[in-house]
């Protein structure tokens, strides 16, 4: 039986667990043994992006150390697995353990990608009719190269709609401490995602990233709007899940 | 630490957010843009394969620029053309005043030059007492008003047609008020035709200068371009040092992207090549050309490995047409001569990370500008780079403003973080705390206030995965 690491990131650990729960019974469903290391935090990537890469190394080295073994590490972010994979060799350039490093990022994964590209899992729709909309986290797709794996996976499923978004790679607004740091152009950013989503008539809004989701979901909160915003993960696995 | 005379990015887009006509004039003129460049690669290896040529063309010359710079000012002077050096906008607006001086001018028209808005150079003519006229349709609208351009290609962008009407009614003498467009332009046309035929001389930018030949390459749409650099007796053309590349068949591809990912034309209007001054027997085309390269930080941008593709730049304009900032706050509210993604990474290396360093704050470094970058100019991760420059002075870099835009609560904050995170320990009770009491954290708090301006509390689990995990005896190892 194939083995992988499941690394939860700090935002599905805190604000998703039930994706998290999710991202792991859909490994173990597709016949992978998930092997979750204590001692997960965070990847680093706040402070990397913000400019305090030492920082940023202290909490990646805590992390990689995690995953001594030569196995699949499995996100459900493709924020996370991009910093990860794409700029931890960026960070790590010139430090003693870079070749160490490089080693890991090379084992990363994004969820979604894992269960479309390595498992080629094939899912079997157990849900009611619904319409969904999906959007594209801007990390998943521009830094570690998602291409169509979560609408790959959400087209498996039989009696699921996908309405797109008008402008589906568009960012969301969050941006990390962006969100904080320019809260007018990220609002203006968010509103406007909502709306977009709002428009597909659609009933919940799909996405791989814990940020897109806390951003997108607090926006349609505010505007009293019944729409929601669901991890990918979540959702795949309580339409498969057998009851 | 942080820099003396800060400029606010943030205010400045948030009154630009409260505009609604600004808005929904860049909303549409940018998904006009977006639409008319992605007509133009219909395949996505073709256009991958022209970048990759793009990208290798500049970098490759700019590997070479020393060289090829001496090789283009030696064969363009051989041609007639007299060039100039300026380090500092200052000493070139002093060329430029001198130049005219010694020709007794006193009127320049002008083709659309970026170099020239960086050297605010018609505000010193017109301090001087020369005057200094605009001839690009869109560079015109907005001369008339007074105003900056909003886009680096298309500077009267954030004007839609009424207000020009309402504008050219108002400013321009014996106008009537009129939406037609192709009315519109003709008004404009008068006007400048007339500036043509008497100015003393013209001014141009430059697109790309080529080093075996020493020609300079002007790529326009209005024929204004090529009016400024052949009618008038005397032709000024600026441009920054980076531009030159080594040969004509290096400009066929740049050409072909700069144009396709600027305005969604396969090809301009016009395409001018300006080799020498008139000759002894033509008839037409200017008896003097000079042309003088600016550094104006250029040199310091170049010598760095790792920010010198910043450089390769061809002012196209394609990443402020994909930016998601820049289509809700317009140019203006950027407060530098280049706005947008390209603008967020050359004006704080020109000015300084420290007093720009809201500007590298504000993207949320989505990538959409890298995506479509026609020499694929890592723009993320520079502005990443620059906030490393802007909070710490111990990189070992040149960096303008290093170490000035950071402060001791933020360096303290991201130690504090660090030290959390480092230690599973701190993180679960800092999750535990979390989880428990994370709701009652007023909606008002210091950072949580800038969230739920427009969104509700994020209220975290009632238990976190890992507690959920271990109480369940999950997969840990």
């Amino acid at each position: 039986m194939e083995e992988v690491y499941f690394y939860a990131t700090c935002l599905v650990d805190l604000f998703y667990p039930d994706a998290g729960m999710a991202g792991i019974q859909l490994l173990r469903q597709a016949g992978v043994r998930v092997v979750f290391p204590e001692g997960q935090t965070c990847c680093g990537q706040p402070a990397f992006n913000c400019g305090y890469w030492e920082e940023a190394r202290d909490v990646a080295r805590t992390q990689v150390a995690l995953f001594p073994r030569d196995l699949p590490v499995v996100l459900p972010s493709g924020s996370c697995a991009g910093m990860m994979k794409v700029h931890y060799p960026e960070l790590f350039h010139g430090q003693p353990d870079e070749a160490q490093v490089r080693a890991f990022s090379a084992r990363v994964y994004e969820l979604t990608q894992f269960l479309v590209d390595v498992l080629d899992v094939r899912l079997k729709d157990l849900g009611e009719p619904v319409k969904v909309t999906w959007h594209s986290s801007c990390h998943a797709v521009r830094d570690l190269g998602l291409n169509g794996e979560p609408q790959a996976l959400i087209g498996q499923l039989s009696n699921v709609e996908l309405s797109p978004l008008a402008r589906e790679q568009e960012c969301c607004g969050f941006g990390g401490t962006f969100s904080v740091r320019q809260p007018e152009i990220s609002g203006a950013m968010s509103c406007d995602k909502a709306a977009d989503a709002e428009s597909t008539g659609a009933s919940v809004l799909l996405s791989t990233d814990g940020g897109c989701l806390l951003n997108v979901n607090g926006t349609l909160e505010a505007k009293r709007s019944p729409l929601r915003a669901q991890h990918i993960a979540e959702f795949l696995w309580e339409r498969t899940r057998a009851r | 630490m942080h820099a003396e005379n800060e400029v606010s990015f943030r205010d400045a887009a948030a009154e630009a957010l409260l505009d609604p006509q600004l808005r929904a004039n860049f909303r549409r003129a940018m998904d006009g843009l977006m639409s008319k460049r992605r007509a133009q690669f219909p395949d996505p290896g073709d256009l991958q394969e022209l970048r990759d040529l793009s990208t290798a063309i500049r970098t490759r010359s700019l590997l070479a620029l020393p060289d090829l710079l001496e090789q283009f000012e030696a064969k363009a002077t051989r041609n007639g053309i007299q060039v100039h050096w300026a380090e500092t906008c200052e000493q070139a607006n002093e060329l430029i005043l001198g130049i005219l001086r010694s020709k007794g001018a006193r009127t320049l028209v002008k083709g659309k030059s970026m170099v020239s808005e960086e050297m605010h150079l018609n505000d010193f003519l017109e301090r001087h007492g020369i005057e200094a006229l605009e001839s690009d349709l869109g560079e015109y609208i907005i001369q008339l008003d007074g105003e900056t351009p909003s886009h680096i290609i298309m500077p009267a962008i954030h004007k839609n047609k009424d207000q020009i009407a309402r504008q050219f009614s108002q400013k321009i003498k014996d106008a009537k008020y009129t939406e037609d467009v192709d009315e519109l332009t003709a008004m404009a046309r008068k006007v400048l035709r007339q500036k043509f035929l008497e100015a003393d001389a013209g001014l141009s930018g430059v697109n790309f200068a080529v080093a075996e030949t020493g020609t300079l390459c002007l790529v326009e749409n209005e024929g204004n371009g090529r009016m400024s650099t052949h009618v008038p007796p005397l032709h000024i053309a600026v441009m920054g040092l980076e531009k030159v590349v080594a040969t004509l068949e290096d400009v066929a591809p740049l050409y072909a992207i700069l144009t396709r990912s600027a305005t969604g034309q396969a090809v301009s209007t016009y395409f001018n090549l300006i080799t020498a001054p008139r000759g002894a027997e033509e008839k037409d085309g200017p008896r003097e050309v000079h042309l003088v390269i600016l550094d104006n930080g250029r040199s310091r941008i170049y010598a760095d490995p790792g920010l010198r593709a910043t450089l390769r730049c061809i002012r196209c304009g394609a990443c402020m047409n994909h930016c998601p900032v820049y289509t809700r706050v317009g140019g203006h509210a950027y407060e530098a001569v280049y706005p947008g993604p390209i603008g967020k990474i050359l004006t704080p290396q020109m000015e300084g990370v420290g007093v720009r360093h809201d500007l590298l704050h504000g993207s949320s470094l989505c990538g959409a500008c890298a995506e479509v970058c026609p020499v694929e100019i890592p723009i993320p991760e520079i502005l990443v780079r620059l906030r490393r420059e802007a909070t710490h002075d111990d990189v070992g870099s040149n960096v303008a403003g290093r170490g000035t835009g950071h402060t001791a609560i933020e360096d303290w904050t991201w130690r504090l973080w660090a030290m959390v995170l480092k230690h599973p320990a701190f993180y679960r009770i800092a999750t535990w705390f979390a989880t428990r009491f994370g709701n009652l954290l007023p909606a008002r708090a210091p950072l949580l206030r800038n969230w739920t301006r427009s969104r509700t509390k994020p209220l975290p689990a009632r238990r976190s995965l890992q507690e959920r995990l271990r109480a369940e005896g999950g997969p840990h190892v």
